[in-house]
């Protein structure tokens, strides 16, 4: 049953990956696509199905303005065209998932169409992504295989079929072939995926979550030696759903495809399965290039005409890219490449943006999210930002420290214990009885101390080896256990051995 | 426009998976022959000027509000269904398709 591989590295020695992928993204509407049963994920199945949805003879679908608007601002997010004129057609083929025998989609003339994305890999390289087309069309049912092992299609005895996804507004985006990604192939699958489903995201027309099948990726893969221009034959893998997944799915079929070609075999033309356990794909069933669909013009819809006054209305009201704000935040914050990139792949972007905006400086929002709370996050198995530590905590813990009312030591602890629910930091420092002690005279005491239990290094630091003093700072940070303000017990130390810092 | 043949309808009665015998499929490739023709004179007709139409009627953005209707119940949903099971459409195995 398993195919072989060869290893990624000597794949890429012999092969040149393109690549190709269609994105289906569900659109949060409230209502359908083309009636006004709701748009919910979750619901007792066929509750949220009316006459159209089931396909019933004599209905007539409506068109969803809101998800037209949602789908032109998609085409403009992606840098697209929009069409002037479109229409809708009927996809025809049997399968339980559509009631109608044919999905609502379009064919000849997709909403929008020529654009790109320009790409960021994670070491900043820019690599641009160009799109062929994004159009609408209707989700399909969901089936649930009986019987059989593990409710694979393979050996089910009958399927069990929900028509509440029937309907549902999609928005498919295919880009082009991707060429020249190289061994870089399967981070680029990744990182497309995820602009893509960050982009959705930020222009509030999708819940995006790959996890309820929000955006959905079919990835397709080919490979042609070095040097030739053809390119070899695809494979799709269907429905690789979470962005890790994309990235093995696009190294696996690399390494499949070489060990077939180094076989000699041609590869097939296919659609492949992809399979989260085993992290690797099996085969589907064979699809040629030109599937008979008999698509034509939808014969219930009139055609969509976007005027120019609409989509410009649209765009104007289209938030920063999510790529354009990074650069504007970068510069804003004064972080370097590698400290702005380190904060985006923490996911703590938007945690600093708020904790700046709560008045903190962009550097100790950056010490604090950074430095403590994406390792207790990570160690919670947690995103950072629902850890539960709130913008203003974070500006009050440092005022302390500021003010020398606590150490950075004692910052760290105070913190535990606002993430433990003792209350405010203000509180928590309070019952703790964590404050530094300022009052000279117990320090004083302490640094006597200090100095009579290590007379040599006393002497040193007279003579003028400042750098010892160190050794007795420690000496009364632990009398004091950790209490001191250590630049305090410094200018203290000085001053008691009459010693110009 | 193209001629249609008994292979095309031969192959489009499987593509609506239409059981037809051999002589059925002799007397619909005959009559849809002639359909085919009247579509064409009407092609003829046509000028270069005359954009194709898929649409009787020339309107355009017929929308609806995004705004909640009406639902059927499971019960309702399933009233028509020759099988089901749990709230839900019961359908032979599939394998084959899709």
């Amino acid at each position: 049953m398993s195919d072989a591989t060869l290893s990624f590295e000597e794949a890429m020695e012999k092969y040149d990956p393109v690549l190709g992928f269609e994105v289906h993204v569900e659109l949060n509407t409230k209502t359908k696509m083309f009636s006004s049963a709701p748009n919910v994920f979750g619901d007792e199945p066929n509750t949220n199905v009316n006459e159209v949805d089931l396909g019933m003879p004599g209905v007539l679908p409506v068109v969803n303005r809101t998800a037209i608007e949602s789908s032109i601002k998609i085409g403009l997010a992606l840098n697209c065209k929009i069409a002037e004129t479109c229409r809708f057609a009927r996809k025809n083929y049997f399968y339980p998932d559509t009631p109608k025998n044919f999905q609502t989609s379009q064919y000849d003339e997709p909403i929008a169409y020529d654009g790109y994305l320009d790409i960021e890999l994670s070491d900043g390289t820019v690599f641009r992504v160009e799109i062929e087309r994004a159009h609408m069309e209707e989700d399909a049912g969901k089936l649930t295989h009986m019987g059989g092992a593990a409710g694979r299609i393979q050996g089910a005895d009958y399927s069990l079929v929900d028509y509440n996804r029937s309907g549902v507004p999609l928005v498919e985006i295919v880009t082009k072939p991707i060429e020249g990604a190289g061994s870089r192939a399967p981070e680029l699958a990744k990182a497309y995926v995820a602009a893509v489903r960050e982009i959705v995201k930020n222009l509030g027309v999708s819940d995006a979550r790959m996890e309820r099948g929000n955006v959905r990726c079919d990835a397709n893969v080919s490979l042609r030696p070095h040097g030739r221009e053809r390119f070899g034959i695809r494979s799709e893998t269907k429905n690789v759903n979470s962005l890790r997944a994309v990235e093995h799915a696009v190294h696996y079929e690399i390494r499949r495809h070489a060990a077939v070609l180094e076989s000699g075999e041609p590869v097939v033309q296919e659609t492949r399965h992809w399979h989260e356990d085993t992290r690797s794909t099996t085969s589907g069933r064979p699809k040629s290039d030109a599937d008979d669909y008999r698509y034509f013009p939808e014969p219930d819809l009139v055609p969509i005409v976007a005027s120019r006054e609409w989509v410009e209305e649209l765009r104007a009201t289209l938030p920063e890219p999510p790529a354009a704000r990074r650069k504007r935040l970068q510069a804003d914050w004064g972080y370097s490449d590698l400290e702005f990139r380190d904060v985006v792949n923490a996911g703590v972007m938007d945690e600093i943006e708020e904790t700046i905006a709560a008045g903190a400086t962009a550097t100790v929002a950056r010490k604090w999210w950074m430095g403590e709370i994406v390792g207790r996050a990570k160690n919670a198995d947690v995103d950072p930002g629902q850890l539960g530590v709130a913008p203003a905590t974070i500006v009050e813990l440092n005022k302390m420290v500021e003010d020398g009312k606590i150490n950075n030591k004692m910052a760290t602890e105070v913190l535990d214990g606002v993430l433990a629910g003792e209350g405010t930091p203000a509180e928590i420092v309070e019952k703790r009885g964590l404050a530094v002690v300022s009052d000279d005279g117990p320090l004083l005491e302490a640094i006597d101390a200090a100095l009579a239990a290590q007379p040599g290094v006393a002497d040193k630091i007279r003579g003028g080896k400042i750098q010892a003093i160190g050794a007795i700072v420690g000496g009364v940070m632990k009398a004091t256990r950790g209490q001191a303000d250590a630049g305090r017990v410094r200018e203290l130390i000085l001053e008691r051995l009459g010693v110009e810092g | 426009m193209a001629a249609i043949n008994r292979d095309d309808v031969a192959h489009l009665a499987r593509l609506a998976h239409i059981e037809m015998s051999a002589e059925e499929l002799d007397r619909m490739a005959g009559e849809l022959a002639v359909i085919v023709d009247s579509v064409k004179s009407v092609s003829e007709a046509a000028g270069d000027d005359v954009p194709a139409t898929s649409h009787p009627i020339p309107l355009t953005n017929v929308f609806r509000e995004d705004v909640v209707g009406h639902t059927f119940t499971a019960e309702q949903a399933l009233s028509g269904a020759p099988d089901a099971y749990e709230g839900r459409f019961k359908v032979p195995a599939i394998l084959d398709e899709g």
